[in-house]
């Protein structure tokens, strides 16, 4: 069965490479533009893994990480930080939301895959 | 889709991007202090530089880096955005802008400006900042310190972190490490999970584990969410420390981690028990997986096997649930998708066709009615309906074209920052209604008009700092630019508050021109209206800001080759207001169609201002062959179209035909004489220039319902001749009326 990927991104640019690359590796591919949809898609598309920007309108990555942990259904999912920010401290924050990795952008196909593949079974 | 495709995206998102920086920005500067508005200039730069990075687009990644790190500093409040500061940050905009241009278009940018821009950035984000720049400079994570962390005098370089890279390749001799890993429960509480990461050890050689299961309390006693193993594992790889601590990348947080390389000959000698164990099970598809270790028998782990069971429980009750809501994520997925994107091409050929189609019904309803006495039959009940939805169709279609003039102003605002600074005066633009639609076509091409006239603005309407202290006014000078929709119309508005028209010099500069005679005696509005004339111009010297050899009559005919009008009014010492009026769309016209000497002609709805039949009694002479109309006790020139644009060499007689009052450009109006009104009638707008040749005196074309050509009078043109003739110039216009008659 085909692995699904929550991608939330507000950026058309990132969402179409991930749809791309991920489409091409294989991959379910849902996205979401921002964290409230995010929150919003995730009840009804139950990943396997996400991958989520950290600068978005309306609701953060942090904020989304947070969410996705609150509910009992996908507290333990596995959640890849897509972000340009490569600094320690945001990826800190990251990771005390509840973050469970991450890939600094510019991402490189090869790698944004073979970060999915090290956090799923 | 493939990466040409996506990169096209990423250059529509850069222009929505630095739209929304600089309407952000210029929100900041008028003392907006929302954190959202700091939110959204940041994202807006950190997504232009996302994007840039993955297609590698250099130049643009470290100014946008610069750019936004200074903005981080904002959002922090680090650093106050006062009026300074947004100066540069503003300036660091257009930059930023002329940067995405030179990387979609190939051209290149001012360099030393760009330069002296990422000082004055690193300036800001300095001096306000306690650790200096360093804070900012990337810091790779410990483990990830086997990437390249190469960094640039802008103190950025993007670290393409690598979990691969094979630092040991060149090194045969293969190493023994000693791992000893103990998860805490915040590692599985962040997504990541023990056994993965032991698998991803084991790609890296062969690999011999250990579990420690005794801290493993009674069955009863079992915290489901506690860890309780710790894992000794024995890795002989050729790879490097760094590579083994990689896997653990996400995790060490979370774990307790040692990691040690024993000599080789020694790992033999390790008193450890080595536990096979079944990676490959962990995948779903085990082809999938290298599986390094022998498949074999887990020993022990009961514990573990209950484990594994407990969660599957767990899955398969979550599954029902997962099933009902699949609906709602695909519903989710469609309300994301909103909005298209089209080529315009496309749009404008469904214009096109949908002109076609209005011109067929219309010929199609006339023959109906020339062959269907009675007019009740249900020929003619269905063509009613098909000329209301050719109209809704119609109407729909124009609605994709239309645009908000937003992105148009906000070209402004740069335009005033820059020509302000170069001419060395203080002034705020203010835009209103930004959000008002009109066509796109229309929107393209008011673009100039519209630069030109705000550069005048800027150069001869706001008065110098000094000038407007001295005056007792504020010495920022305020230039308003606002859109809103009148009667069908888009109506668009340029105020400033600077010294207003100087008449006499205006005045002057006609009489030295030619244009009018010394003379002559005109109104305040004549006189406002004569810098519109060819050939004027008010700069006593040339500058390169307004100059460049056009005046006010080019931004004129721009605005009237759209349909468009443009008038002045100005007070003295207050400043002045410019307004056009244009129309929302510029593939159909509202016309009254009349005869005019035998020809049919349409005459834009919007010029006229009512219709009369003239009496004898009303009808004066004036001159020569002047006349004029009494219309409730005031006079208006009479105007014979037929002889403006030569159908006739005589003047008709005026009480034979209908009188259209219409309101010309120089304000004031004129009463066009035509022979008969034939009714009003949406025409679909058919160039003249790019099927035949200008005509004087003729706007454009259309095609009637009977299949004939009718001309689309320029109103402004007509009456602009009428004047021409007296002032006893070249008389009628030389209209080439064969068309007319060929259709």
């Amino acid at each position: 069965m085909k692995k699904k990927v929550l991608t939330v991104d507000d950026s058309r640019t990132i969402r179409n490479m991930l749809l791309v690359t991920l489409n091409n590796a294989g991959f379910e591919t849902i996205q979401a533009e921002d964290g409230v949809e995010g929150l919003e898609v995730l009840e009804g598309c139950n990943p396997d893994v996400i991958v989520t920007d950290i600068n978005m309108p309306r609701l953060d990555g942090f904020g989304f990480i947070e969410g996705v942990r609150r509910n009992e259904k996908y507290r333990a999912i596995p959640i890849l930080v897509l972000t340009t920010e490569s600094d320690a401290e945001k990826k800190n924050r990251a990771r005390q939301a509840g973050a469970t990795g991450w890939i600094v952008k510019p991402f490189d196909p090869a790698k944004l895959i073979d970060a999915i593949e090290r956090v799923t079974a | 889709m493939d990466m040409n495709e996506i990169k096209e995206i990423f250059f529509q998102e850069c222009e929505e991007q630095l739209a929304e920086l600089e309407s952000g920005l210029l929100k900041l500067n008028d003392g907006d202090r929302d954190p959202e508005t700091v939110n959204a200039v940041f994202r807006a730069v950190h997504s232009i530089k996302g994007g840039a990075g993955a297609f590698g687009l250099d130049d643009l990644v470290s100014f946008a880096h610069v750019f936004e790190t200074t903005l981080d500093c904002v959002r922090s409040n680090k650093l106050e955005p006062n009026q300074d500061v947004l100066k540069v940050m503003l300036k660091s905009a257009d930059v930023l802008a002329d940067l995405v241009t030179a990387s979609r278009d190939g051209g290149s940018v001012d360099e030393s400006r760009s330069r002296g821009l990422v000082k004055e950035l690193e300036a800001l984000a300095k001096g306000e900042m306690p650790s200096g720049g360093a804070a900012e400079a990337p810091k790779a994570a410990p483990v990830a310190a086997a990437a390249p962390a190469a960094t640039d005098d802008s103190g950025f370089q993007p670290i393409p972190f690598s979990f691969d890279d094979d630092f040991g390749g060149d090194d045969a001799a293969k190493s023994v490490f000693e791992v000893t890993f103990k998860p805490r429960r915040d590692l599985f509480a962040k997504g990541n999970e023990a056994a993965l990461l032991l698998r991803d050890l084991s790609r890296l050689g062969e690999m011999a584990i250990n579990c420690d299961t005794e801290a493993l309390p009674a069955l009863d006693k079992i915290d489901p969410e506690e860890t309780y193993f710790s894992w000794t594992i024995s890795v002989t790889t050729d790879k490097t420390e760094q590579d083994v601590r990689a896997v653990f990348e996400f995790a060490e947080w979370d774990c307790d981690l040692e990691v040690s390389e024993v000599a080789a000959e020694a790992a033999e000698e390790l008193p450890m028990v080595p536990v096979p164990f079944d990676l490959s099970a962990l995948d779903d598809e085990p082809a999938a997986a290298p599986a390094p270790t022998p498949v074999a028998e887990v020993p022990v782990d009961t514990k573990m096997a209950a484990a594994a069971a407990r969660v599957e429980k767990k899955e398969a009750a979550a599954a029902p649930a997962a099933a009902a809501a699949a609906n709602n994520a695909a519903a989710a997925a469609n309300a994301a998708g909103q909005t298209i994107r089209v080529d315009l091409d496309r749009v404008d050929r469904l214009i096109n066709l949908v002109g076609e189609l209005v011109i067929n019904q219309a010929m199609l309803s006339q023959s109906v009615v020339e062959n269907d006495t009675n007019g009740t039959s249900s020929i003619n009940m269905g063509l009613e309906e098909l000329q209301q939805l050719t109209r809704e169709i119609q109407d729909s279609v124009m609605a994709i074209r239309a645009q908000p003039v937003k992105p148009v102003f906000q070209r402004m605002s740069r335009i005033v920052r820059e020509v302000a600074d170069m001419v060395g005066k203080s002034i705020r633009l203010v835009t209103e209604g930004e959000n008002t639609e009109v066509d796109k076509t229309v929107i393209d091409k008011i673009a100039e008009p519209l630069t030109h006239m705000i550069r005048n603005a800027v150069d001869h309407g706001i008065e110098s700092p000094e000038k407007r202290e001295a005056a007792g006014k504020d010495p920022e000078g305020t230039i308003k630019l606002s859109a809103k929709h009148r009667s069908g119309r888009i109506l668009i508005e340029l105020i400033d508050d600077g010294g207003g028209i100087n008449r006499e010099r205006v005045k002057q500069k006609a009489i030295d021109n030619d244009l009018i005679s010394p003379d002559a005696n005109l109104s305040d509005e004549e006189i406002d209206n004569l810098i519109f004339a060819p050939g004027f111009s008010t700069a006593d010297k040339i500058s390169d800001i307004s100059g460049r050899g056009v005046g006010m009559d080019v931004v004129k005919r721009s605005i009237q080759a759209l349909g468009g009008r443009i008038s002045i009014s100005s007070r003295p010492g207050l400043g002045s207001t410019f307004t056009m009026s244009l129309p929302l769309t510029l593939a159909v016209l509202d016309g009254m169609v009349v005869t005019v000497a035998g020809q049919t002609l349409v005459v834009p709805l919007t010029a006229i201002v009512e219709t009369l039949q003239p009496e004898a009694s009303s009808i004066h002479s004036f001159g020569a062959n002047q006349r004029l109309i009494s219309i409730r006790n005031s006079f208006c020139p009479l105007v014979d179209v037929g002889r403006i644009l030569n159908f006739r060499s005589t003047q008709a007689n005026p009480v034979e035909g209908v009188a259209l009052l219409v309101e010309s450009e120089g304000g004031g109006q004129r009463a066009l004489m035509v022979d008969a009104i034939q009714g009003q009638r949406q025409v679909v707008i058919k160039s003249l220039e790019a099927n035949y040749t200008h005509v004087p005196g003729i706007a454009a074309a259309t095609i009637l319902g009977d299949g004939r050509v009718a001309l689309i009078l320029d109103v402004d043109a007509v009456v602009a001749a009428s004047r021409g003739q007296s002032m006893k110039q070249d008389g009628a216009l030389k209209a080439d009326m064969s068309l007319a008659a060929a259709g």
